[in-house]
Formats: C-alpha cells, structure tokens, sequence
C-alpha cells in the first residue's frame, strides 16, 4: 500500500525545514546581531523603531506586489505611481481646504484610495484584455506616471497647504499604544493581505494562476479577472503608502518614489515568494523591507562600508535570496 | 472474429543484393522496461520501406536508434557492410543519414532560408552568402510543391508549409538513407500528393526510403516492404503487394483483450444528456456533431491529431471554435468557459495532467478543491478542515494511495495523480464526465481501478465520454465509438461492430466511410 515515487513522510529534521520560508526571519536575526556587534546604538528603541517606520512604505506596496508576483505578474510602475497619486492627493486637499478645512484631509484620502484602484486597474487591464507582458506594461506606465508628477509640478514640487500640515502630521509621526502609525498601519495591511492571500478563494485562485495558468483555465477560473484584481490591491496598496508618506515629505516632487519598484520586487523576492509566480509568502515579504531598510541603517552606523554602497549590498542580498530559491529542496 | 492468424508469410530475406543497412537483434530497453527487442531488418537502396504499428509500438524508438539521437542495448546497425555505432545525429547524418521529424523543429523567428541552412550556412569570403542560399532554398521549395518564399519568417507559414520546408532541410543535401516519420500528419491532400512523389523519385535515385505512417491508404500506395511492430517486438516484413490494409490493421492490433474491463453495459436507449450540433474549430476540427447518452461510455478514437482533444477544448471555450447548439439534458447552453461548462453539467479532465491538470508543486487538498472552490465555501473564507475533509473523502473513494496528506500532487505516481484528478473533476457532481485519455503514462493496476470507476459512475446515471489512442482501451471499455480523422467525425460503431480493426480502418484509410458498419467481419 506505498506509493513508489513518494519519498518517505519522515525526514531529518534539518531537510525538513524549508529554508525560503524561514529564510528571510534568520535573515533578520543575524543581521540585529551583527547590528548589535557593529553599534551597540543599533538595538535602541529608538533606533529600531526608526528602521521600522521607514520599512513601512516599501512593506506596504511590496504588500500589494506580493500579491502581483505569486499572480505571475510584476508590476514596475509602483513607484511612479506612488508619486502621482500622491501628487493628486495634495492638489485635491490643498483645492478642498477653503471650504472644507481639515477634512480636506479625510477627503483626499478617501479618493487617493480610488485613483489608486484605478490606476491599478488600468495596469491589471492592458495586460490582461491587451494580452502583452506585464513587465513591458508596467515599463510604459512607470514612464507615464513619473512624467504625469512632473508634468503636474512643473518640474518643481507640489507642496501640501501649510494649514493641513498640522492636522496631518500624525499620520507619520504619531503613535498609537506606543507604536508609531506606519508600523501599525503596514502590520494591519499585512494582516489583511495574509488573510486574502491564505484564507479566501481569491488568495487560492491568484497562487493557482501563477503557478500554472493553463491548469487555472482548465480548472474553470477566470484568469484574466484573478490578475487584474492582483493589480488593483497593488494600486490601493501603494495608495496607502502614499497617505502615510505625505506628512513626511509634505510635498510630492518629480523624485518621490524613485526606484521604490527595484526596492520592492527585493522585499518580496528576499521574502520567499517565487518571482515566476505560484507562491506569495506575505510574511517574508514584510520581513524583507525591513532587512533592506536594516542594511541601510547598519551601513550608516557602521564605519567600515561607505554609505554609497548600499545598493551594492541590497543587490548582493537579492541574488543571494535567488541563489537559496534556486538549491533549496525541490520536490 | 479473433484476431486471426494471416495467410500472408513474411518475404525472405533478401539475399542477391546486399543491403543498405542491416539491423540485426536491435534493442532497447530503459531501465526495466524494453521498449524495443530484437529487431532484424534489411533496408535496400532503391526501395520504400514503410515500418508501421499503434502507438507505442516502438516506430519512434527504432528511428530514433537508427538516426543516432539513442544508442541500443543491443544488437548492431551495420551501414553498407560495416558496423556503425552513431553516438550523435550528427554522426548518423554524415554518414548519409536523415531524419525528418514528425514534429516540426523549426525556428519560428528566422526566415525558410534561413532554416534551411541553420548550421551549414554557406559563406564567400568569410561572409554568409544569403544570395547564394536563397538561390538554393527557392529551388528546393519548387521541387517540393512548397509556394513559401525563401524571405517568409518560418513562424508566420501555415503548418503544412512549415513541415514542407522541414522536408527540403532534410533532403538539402544527398543522402543514402532518408526517414519520414509521419510527415504526412499535418499536409493537405495536394501536399501529400507531392510528398508521395518526392519519395518516389527519391527511391528511383537509388536512396533507401523508411517510410512510418499511421496511414495505411499512404503505405500501401507507396511501399515496396512494410515491416509491422507491436508492443515492440517485430512482427515480420512482408511485400507489399501482399498486404490488403485490412491485412495490416489486424497485424498492428493482434492482441487478446484481457479482463481489464467490466461488462459492458449495451448501447443506451436513454434520452440525450449531451448534444453538440456543428461545433468547429478552425485548424481542428470542422463541423462535429455528436450525441451523449446516461448509462453508456461514449469513446472517441482515431490517431493524434484528428481533432478529438480540441473538440471538447473548443466546446469549452479553451480555444476558438463556432457552434450551433449545445444542450444538456434537453436545455439549450452557452458555454464560453470552463466555469460556464461546470455550471451546466459537464466536467473535463484533460489529457495533459501534468501541464493542464494539476498544480504540482501545491499538495493535495488545493488540489483537489480547486476548480469546486465556490461549491465548497459558501462563504469567501477558505476552512482548511472543510477541503482535508473532501481530500479525506476523495483518498478513500478512489483508492488515492498516498503516505501523507501533505504531500504535493508532483509527488504523487502518475495513477494517483489520475485518481485525484479524476476526484477533482467529480467534485463538481457532473452530469457527463469527459475523459481525455483516461489511463495514459499509468500501470496496469490502476488502470483497471479507472475502468471501474468510469463503470461506477455511469451505474450512478451520469454519461462519460471516452477519448483514447488506446485502441484497446477503447474497444474494451466503449458500448459506442465515434471515429475522428483530419477533424471529422467519420464513424461510428457500436455493439458487435466494435472491434479493432474497424476502428483502425476508420481512423487511418480514407474507405473510413465504406468500412463503417462492420464490413470487416
């Protein structure tokens, strides 16, 4: 009653961790150690929750991208976007300030939410009813986006109505129960994003999508819908970064967002999920901003590796992450 | 009528003039199973030599032997009286040897010229000479019939043009021994006209012609020997002139069937549950129709490619294709996708499990519940107890053997993954099940659980439609069959009339239409 090619359920405990699971979690407790042995300032409170709170923009699109990635797409646009939607944000708040005062604000998040959904959705659509590559898609839209916030500030910034500044403020720089905003905030969208991807049948249905469309059709799914969808929670996302980025910056200028998309695509692939698709790992995928923002930080502290070199380092760190995918086990 | 013994005896060896190539106790075996054995064949210059049998025979196999692109287990190849062991193609083919595949392996980016000549380009000066070339290749293509220019892209000529410039590649430079591996699959009637005279005027040049084909209307107009496999053993070469295309369908079949299949259960008198009015598929298959009754298995044969896959692909809007009408149990349908097909009633396995079928790296429950996702949850959330339930259900319903439940569908041998697959699909509670090949790549053993679960569930009044290669299975397992060729349908058989031969007539010969009704007995 055995089945031959099965191998045996019991194996060494050691084979039978998977390591692009727990990967990017040993990942950041090596660094905190060697964090810790460069500049015992590295583990203040202070200091973490800073690396924390600048995670917290790229964890929450790389949220979104998670989603993209395991639907077998990609998505490069996400960092021009986040400057355009911002850009129109501020210019809808700033336009509702005299009547509406302060909720200005409420307004202008409610609709940077659905610009960001449509901008999404006009990705999700061209690669789906156009039947072109996502990658080339997105390669044009990242360009229309980035000179759409360049058209719209002229070349300079779009600064948010000084009166709205204050009310604003919190958003980045206050604290609920003692954590800071952006932190709860990308926890939260992490959470419901664990929850979509895990526990609905749409999650099911995006991992089945990009792991094998044609057994997708054949199993009845609409495949162009899952993929389009993926890219709508791709634009909320980064809708959401940008509500929480504005009182940082208090202005979107024609840089905002700049390589934000390589950034990104390294959180979510240091993360664990498959860059061909199949498996979104949401946890891993958070994990992986932070260690990016941790490099960062560690390279500052530190005196021995030039600041400079931090895309260097962050490069090195996403072909290590492809290199563990590639020779861990595979059934 | 059993599979008589024939009155035809195999023709003696030629002994005046020597042979062009000699293949003496030629095997192949991998691993365990031999897939080839002791094979002895002389192949002259100057003749045709059409080797035939199903599927699975071992035709590919000895070509694949002969042209170097697999070495033997044993025995020996001898070229013009001397040993050869060809350890590449490329050996193979210096030494005069050439094999035109029966899939098309073409670049689809360069242009026919540029195909013609992949790897041997010409060059003058150090310079690739596409004058030179082009010159050449148009002259090629006059010959055989091909109106491709040489400037076209490869990938934009339609297939019969594709397989015409795979043949001129083949035949750009002289050789003493040329193989066609049914070259003819994919040609249209003139195509194949000028095809059959290529071959001709091959062999009145004096080059050794191997010949495979499934159909025998072809053979038997071209050949000058025909050498018969089966289930990879050598059943005997004859002349040609002595063999009647009903004498060749018996010889390729001649099998016992054995007790791998429950009683048939007769023709059905049940009103339609299925009917598909003038479906075509443009490229596949042109105006089908076809009615599916409970209580029978329905089995769709004929040689791959005649359109049967793409038939109910099309009807499931998995490719374009036009239809009249469908109805399922008397009710008018529009069917654009798999969702609309499981909506109304009918459920598809395809015949590719592990490209179209399963997820192979997800384990087994996703698996399992993918395609029913909606029927399972009512509510948007997944409830992992709800899908190890069906997973739990669906184990012990179709003998699924596996050691863990966590394990992925990938892991599982090819007969398990068919159950599950089969699982999958009957979650859905369909009221006709459509099986593309039902027991392809799987072990005995669980094929025959397969049968009795296509048995089980016609009992349980659904409909199943059979599509099977498997000429055996097909004759063994079907209360009626429809015979597909070149994208028609152009048979049916049921009751007594169902037997191999018939089927094979039907499905090869271009008498498919006489033949039909039992003639052969």
């Amino acid at each position: 009653m055995t089945d031959i090619t099965a191998p045996p359920v019991r194996e060494p405990l050691l084979q039978r961790i998977n390591w692009v699971d727990i990967g990017p979690f040993v990942a950041l407790v090596i660094l905190a150690v060697a964090g810790v042995l460069i500049n015992p300032d590295f583990l203040s409170a202070t200091n973490i929750t800073n690396v924390v709170t600048r995670s917290a923009f790229i964890a929450i699109i790389a949220v979104g991208a998670t989603f993209v990635i395991s639907s077998g797409g990609l998505d490069l646009s996400v960092g021009s976007m986040t400057a355009f939607v911002t850009g129109i944000m501020i210019m809808f708040m700033n336009s509702l300030v005299p009547s509406m005062g302060a909720n200005a604000i409420i307004a202008g998040m409610a609709l940077v939410l659905c610009v960001g959904a449509l901008a999404g959705l006009f990705n999700g659509l061209i690669v789906t009813v156009g039947k072109i590559e996502p990658f080339i898609v997105t390669l044009g839209t990242m360009g229309i986006f980035r000179a759409l916030i360049t058209f719209m500030s002229d070349g300079g910034n779009i600064p948010l109505d000084r009166s709205l500044r204050e009310p604003f403020r919190p958003v980045y720089y206050g604290n609920f129960i003692g954590f800071p905003i952006p932190i709860l905030v990308s926890i939260v969208v992490a959470l419901i994003g664990a929850f979509i991807l895990y526990k609905t049948k749409f999650g099911r249905r995006c991992a089945a999508v990009g792991a094998n469309e044609d057994v997708a059709r054949f199993s009845g799914i609409s495949v162009g819908r899952v993929r389009t969808l993926a890219f709508v929670i791709q634009g909320i996302c980064v809708a959401i970064a940008a509500i929480c980025y504005v009182p940082r910056l208090g202005a979107a200028t024609p840089t905002t967002g700049q390589l934000w998309e390589l950034q990104v695509i390294t959180a979510v692939v240091i993360g664990g999920t498959a860059l061909r698709g199949g498996k979104g790992r949401i946890w891993g995928t958070v994990a992986g901003a932070v260690i990016l923002e941790m490099i960062a930080n560690l390279m500052v502290l530190s005196n021995f590796i030039s600041e400079y070199l931090v895309a260097a380092v962050q490069g090195v760190i996403i072909i290590i992450a492809m290199l563990v995918q590639r020779f861990s086990k595979q059934p | 009528m059993s599979a008589a013994e024939l009155m035809v005896e195999p023709a003696p060896e030629t002994g005046a003039a020597s042979p062009l190539m000699r293949l003496s106790g030629l095997s192949k075996a991998y691993g365990s199973v031999t897939v080839l054995s002791d094979v002895n064949l002389d192949i002259c210059a100057g003749e045709i030599h059409a080797i035939i049998g199903e599927n699975g025979a071992g035709k590919s196999t000895l070509m694949r032997l002969i042209s170097g692109h697999v070495r033997p287990t044993a025995g020996t190849i001898q070229l013009g009286g001397n040993e050869v062991s060809f350890s590449k193609p490329t050996e193979a083919e210096h030494a005069g040897i050439a094999l035109v595949h029966q899939e098309i392996l073409l670049a689809d980016g360069l242009t026919v010229t540029e195909n013609l000549f992949l790897g041997r380009e010409q060059t003058r000066n150090g310079v690739v000479d596409d004058r030179a070339m082009e010159r050449i290749a148009a002259e090629r293509l006059r010959e055989l019939g091909c109106t491709a220019s040489p400037r076209d892209l490869v990938g934009r000529l339609p297939i019969a043009q594709r397989q015409l410039v795979q043949i001129a590649r083949a035949l750009l430079e002289d050789h003493r021994l040329v193989i066609f591996d049914e070259p003819t699959a994919v040609l249209t009637t003139t195509e194949v006209d000028t095809l059959l005279r290529i071959v001709r005027s091959l062999r009145d040049r004096g080059v050794a012609v191997l010949y495979i084909s499934h159909r025998l209307n072809e053979v038997e107009a071209l050949a000058d020997r025909i050498t018969v496999l089966r289930d990879g053993k050598m059943i005997g070469t004859y002349e040609a002139s002595a063999l009647a295309q009903e004498d060749m369908a018996r010889l390729m079949v001649g099998r016992e069937l054995s007790m791998l299949y429950p009683p048939k259960r007769g023709t059905s008198t049940q009103p339609p549950i299925l009917e598909i009015e003038h479906l075509s598929v443009p490229g596949y298959v042109a105006d089908a129709s076809l009615v599916a009754r409970t209580g029978e298995v329905l089995g769709l044969g004929g040689m791959i490619g005649a359109g049967r896959t793409e038939l109910f692909e099309g009807l499931l809007g998995l490719r374009p294709a036009k239809v009249a009408q469908v109805r399922v149990d008397g009710k008018a349908v529009r069917i654009r996708s798999v969702a609309d097909g499981v909506e109304a009633g009918i459920g598809y396995l395809t015949e590719d499990r592990k490209g179209k079928g399963l997820l192979l790296r997800e384990r087994l429950a996703p698996n399992l519940v993918l395609t029913a996702l909606s029927r399972i949850y009512r509510k948007p959330y997944i409830e992992r107890k709800l899908e190890t339930g069906e997973l739990d259900r669906a184990v012990g319903e179709y003998d699924i053997r596996v050691r863990s439940k966590r394990l992925e569908a990938g892991q599982l041998s090819g007969g398990n993954q068919q159950k599950l697959l089969l699982a999958k699909i009957m979650m859905l509670d369909p009221k006709v099940v459509i099986i593309d090949e039902p027991t392809r790549g799987i072990d005995i053993g669980n094929k025959s659980q397969i049968y009795s679960f296509i048995d089980a569930l016609i009992r349980a009044g659904k409909a199943c439609i059979v599509i099977s290669s498997e000429l055996q299975e097909l004759v063994g397992l079907c209360d009626r069959i429809l015979v597909m060729r070149a994208g028609s349908i152009v048979a049916e058989f049921s009751g007594e009339e169902i037997t191999e031969e018939a089927v094979v007539l039907a499905a090869t010969s271009g008498k498919a239409k006489a033949v039909a009704g039992g003639e052969l007995q």
